[in-house]
C-alpha cells in the first residue's frame, strides 16, 4: 500500500468517525429517552445502554390517564388549526406582498419581521389580557390565536419570497385567461407552492406542538391542556418523586408523529428551503 | 377578428413617459408588427392593448368599442408570452382549456375547441403531456394554442420566438405566417428582430423612444424610410450615412456634395432648405457601386467579408468612425488596401435633414 492510498484511507476513516460523532450527539438523547421509557421505575438509575428487563408499564400508565389522551387530542386540534389558519392567511398575504405593487409594501414586510422578533415572555402578560378580553382563557381557541400570531411572520416571509420567484408572466397569462386573483392563487399558484407550503406548514405544526409557555399560562384545567404542559405536570406517587419513566414514555409518544411527518415531507422540505437557491 | 384603433395613447410610469401620443389604426385581419430597439416601448404598447397595463391617457378601441376600462378577459384578446408562461402543473389539454373553463363554457364546447385548436397546431399527440416534457417549439405552439382556444378577436405576441434557437425560429416564423393566413385573425406581434418584422408583417410600426417613427408595409419602410432612424433600423447590413451639404435646389431636384463623392444630382425636393444646409446622405450597401480610384483619392478598403453568396466590402469613412459597407454578389474583384471611388445610384439615395426627417422625392420625378 502506498502512502498516498494510506492517507486517503485515514481521511475516509476520519470522515466517517466525524459522521458517527454527529449522529451520536443528535440521536443519543432521544435513544436514551426511548430506552428509559421501557425501563421499569425500579431500575431507572442503573446506567446501561440496553434495558435488561423491558416493560410497557410506563406506556400503560400514561395511556391509562384520560387527561393525557385529552391533551394529545387538544394538541392535534390546536396544531392543525394553527397550520391551516397560518397557511390560508400566509398565502393570501404573500400574494398581496409578493405580487401587488402598493406603497409601503417593504415597510409592511419589515414590520412583520419586526413583530416576529419579540420574545414570547415580553408579550405574555399583554396577550393574557387580550385572551381574557376575548373570553378565550382556558380554551384551545386562545392557544390557536396566540400560536398563529407567532407563526404568521415566518409563514408570510417564506411564502412571500417563494411567491416572488414565480414568474410574473404566469400570473399575466392567468389574467389573460380571465382568472381573478383568487382563482390565480388557488388554481395556478397554490399547486406550484406545495413545497413551500409543506415546509412552512410543518414548521408551524412543530412550533405549535412543542409550545409550552403560552400553553401553561392560558390554560387552567386538565381538559384544556396540550401535551407539553401535560407532560410537565405528570406527577409521581409523592411530591418527592419525579416519574421519569412515564415522562419519557409520553415524550416518545408525542415525538413520534413529528418524526413521521418530517419523514413524509422531507423531500418537500428540502426543496422548499432551497427553492430559488438554484434556478431550475 | 376585429380592428384596433389607438388614439393619442400615453403611458406614464412614475416620472418616466414611456408611450407618447401614439396614434395607430389596425385593420381587421391585419398582421401588424411593432418593432424597435429595446426600451422603445413596444412591449408596453402591446400590454396596454392587452389590458395588462392601464392607459394613462388616450383612447383604445377594439372593434367599435372603447376598451380603456375593460379587464383583459372582456377585451377578447389572447396573448402569447415570451417565456410561454405555461401552467407547469397542468397538461397541454388543461393549459388550453383553462381559459374556456373559467369563462364557464359548456364542457362539450371546451373539448371541441381544444381539440380543434390542437389539430391546427398539431398538438393532438401531446395533449396529455406536462409542459416540462415538451421541446421549446412544442411549448411555443401550446402557448399559441392557449391564446387561440378562446377564439379571441385579436392575438397578441410578445417576442414569441426570442427563446428559440435560430433554425427553430425560422420554422416557427413560417408556422405563424401560415397560421395567420389560415385563421385570418388580427394579430399584433412585438419583436426587436427586423427580419421577423419584414417577413411576417402586413404593416410594420417602427417605434423609437415611445413614439411611432413610421407605419407602413415592409416595402415602404425599406424603400422610403421616413426618418433616419427607420432607415438605419430596417435593413441588414445597415444603411450607410454620409454627411453632405446642399449645393442647390430647383423644381426638378437638388444638387448635393459629400466628402469623397462627386457632386450628385438627386430627385429630392429640397426647396424648403437653404443652400449649404447640412444633410445626411443615406445609401443602402447594395446601392453603392465601386470604381477604381487613383492613389490618394477615394476611399480605402479596410476589410472584405466573403459570405459565400455575397461579399461585404468595408471602407474607411472620411468622417466619423462607422465603416461604410458595400454589398455585392460574390465573387468580388476588390481586396483590402485598394482605393475606390463611390458612385451611388441617384434613384436609391436617401436624404435626411438636420431633424433626421427624410426629404421627399420632388413632384416632377415622383410623377414620372
Amino acid at each position: 500500500m502506498t502512502s498516498r492510498q494510506l492517507s486517503k484511507l485515514t481521511g475516509r476513516l476520519a470522515f466517517w468517525l466525524l459522521v458517527a460523532l454527529v449522529v451520536v450527539i443528535a440521536v443519543f438523547p432521544f435513544y436514551y429517552a426511548v430506552k428509559t421509557s421501557f425501563t421499569p421505575s425500579s431500575e431507572l438509575f442503573r446506567v446501561e445502554l440496553w434495558p435488561t428487563r423491558a416493560t410497557l408499564a410506563n406506556y400503560l400508565q400514561i395511556f391509562g390517564q384520560r387527561s393525557f389522551l385529552q391533551a394529545i387530542f387538544n394538541s392535534v386540534v390546536v396544531a392543525t388549526s394553527v397550520v391551516f389558519i397560518a397557511l390560508l392567511l400566509g398565502i393570501t398575504a404573500s400574494y398581496a406582498l409578493g405580487r401587488v405593487r402598493f406603497r409601503g409594501r417593504t415597510t409592511v414586510l419589515l414590520v412583520i419581521l419586526g413583530v416576529s422578533m419579540f420574545p414570547q415572555v415580553a408579550v405574555l402578560s399583554g396577550l393574557f389580557e387580550v385572551i381574557r378580553a376575548l373570553n378565550l382563557y382556558n380554551n384551545p381557541g386562545g392557544l390557536i390565536l396566540s400560536y398563529t400570531i407567532f407563526t404568521l411572520p415566518f409563514t408570510v416571509w417564506v411564502l412571500t419570497t417563494f411567491m416572488r420567484q414565480l414568474p410574473m408572466e404566469l400570473e399575466e397569462a392567468a389574467i389573460m385567461d380571465g382568472a381573478t386573483p383568487w382563482i390565480t392563487i388557488t388554481r395556478v399558484f397554490l399547486p406550484l407552492m406545495w413545497p413551500a407550503m409543506a415546509t412552512t406548514g410543518l414548521l408551524a405544526f412543530i412550533a405549535a406542538w412543542n409550545e409550552f409557555l403560552f400553553a401553561l399560562t392560558f390554560t387552567l384545567t386538565d381538559g384544556q391542556r396540550t401535551v407539553p404542559v401535560a407532560i410537565a405536570l405528570l406527577s409521581g406517587g409523592s411530591a418527592y418523586e419525579l416519574p421519569w419513566g412515564p415522562i419519557m414514555a409520553a415524550s416518545v409518544v408525542v415525538t413520534v408523529p413529528l418524526v413521521i411527518l418530517v419523514i413524509i415531507f422531507q423531500r418537500r422540505i428540502v426543496s422548499g428551503l432551497t427553492a430559488g437557491a438554484v434556478k431550475g | 377578428m376585429a380592428s384596433v384603433s389607438l388614439n393619442k395613447i400615453n403611458k406614464v410610469f412614475g416620472s418616466t413617459h414611456i408611450i407618447k401620443d401614439v396614434d395607430l389604426a389596425i385593420g381587421a385581419g391585419e398582421f401588424v408588427v411593432f418593432v424597435g430597439p429595446s426600451g422603445c416601448g413596444k412591449s408596453t404598447l402591446l400590454r396596454l392593448i392587452a389590458g395588462l397595463e392601464s392607459i394613462s391617457d388616450g383612447e383604445l378601441a377594439i372593434g367599435d368599442r372603447v376598451v380603456n376600462e375593460l379587464p383583459p378577459r372582456e377585451r377578447g384578446v389572447g396573448m402569447v408570452f415570451q417565456s410561454y408562461a405555461l401552467y407547469p402543473h397542468m397538461t397541454v389539454y388543461e393549459n388550453m382549456a383553462f381559459g374556456l373553463k373559467l369563462a364557464k363554457t359548456a364542457k362539450e364546447t371546451v373539448h371541441e375547441r381544444v381539440m380543434a385548436t390542437a389539430r391546427i397546431l398539431q398538438l393532438e399527440e401531446l395533449l396529455e403531456r406536462k409542459p416540462k416534457a415538451l421541446s421549446g417549439g412544442q411549448r411555443q405552439r401550446v402557448a399559441m394554442g392557449r391564446a387561440m382556444a378562446r377564439e379571441p378577436r385579436i392575438l397578441l405576441f410578445d417576442e414569441p420566438l426570442s427563446n428559440l434557437d435560430a433554425s427553430l425560429r425560422v420554422q416557427m416564423r413560417n408556422e405563424i405566417a401560415r397560421l395567420h393566413k389560415r385563421l385570418g385573425s388580427t394579430m399584433i406581434y412585438v419583436t426587436h428582430d427586423q427580419v421577423e418584422a419584414m417577413t411576417l408583417a402586413d404593416k410594420i410600426v417602427v417605434l423609437n423612444g415611445g413614439r411611432v417613427e413610421q407605419v407602413g408595409s415592409p416595402q415602404e419602410l425599406y424603400q422610403r424610410p421616413a426618418t433616419k432612424f427607420v432607415a438605419g433600423f430596417i435593413g441588414s447590413p445597415t444603411m450607410n450615412f454620409l454627411p453632405a451639404r446642399l449645393l442647390g435646389a430647383d423644381a426638378g431636384g437638388c444638387r448635393v456634395g459629400a466628402a469623397g463623392l462627386a457632386e450628385l444630382a438627386l430627385p429630392h425636393d429640397a426647396a424648403a432648405h437653404a443652400q449649404g444646409a447640412e444633410l445626411a446622405l443615406g445609401i443602402r450597401p447594395e446601392h453603392l457601386r465601386l470604381a477604381e480610384a487613383p492613389d490618394g483619392e477615394g476611399f480605402e478598403i479596410v476589410n472584405v467579408e466573403y459570405l459565400g453568396n455575397e461579399v461585404y466590402v468595408y471602407l474607411e469613412p472620411k468622417e466619423g468612425d462607422t465603416l461604410l459597407i458595400q454589398r455585392s454578389e460574390a465573387p468580388t474583384q476588390w481586396s483590402v488596401g485598394q482605393r475606390v471611388a463611390l458612385a451611388p445610384d441617384p434613384e436609391h439615395v436617401h436624404l435626411f435633414d438636420a431633424h433626421d426627417r427624410a426629404l421627399p422625392i420632388g413632384p416632377a420625378r415622383a410623377a414620372a
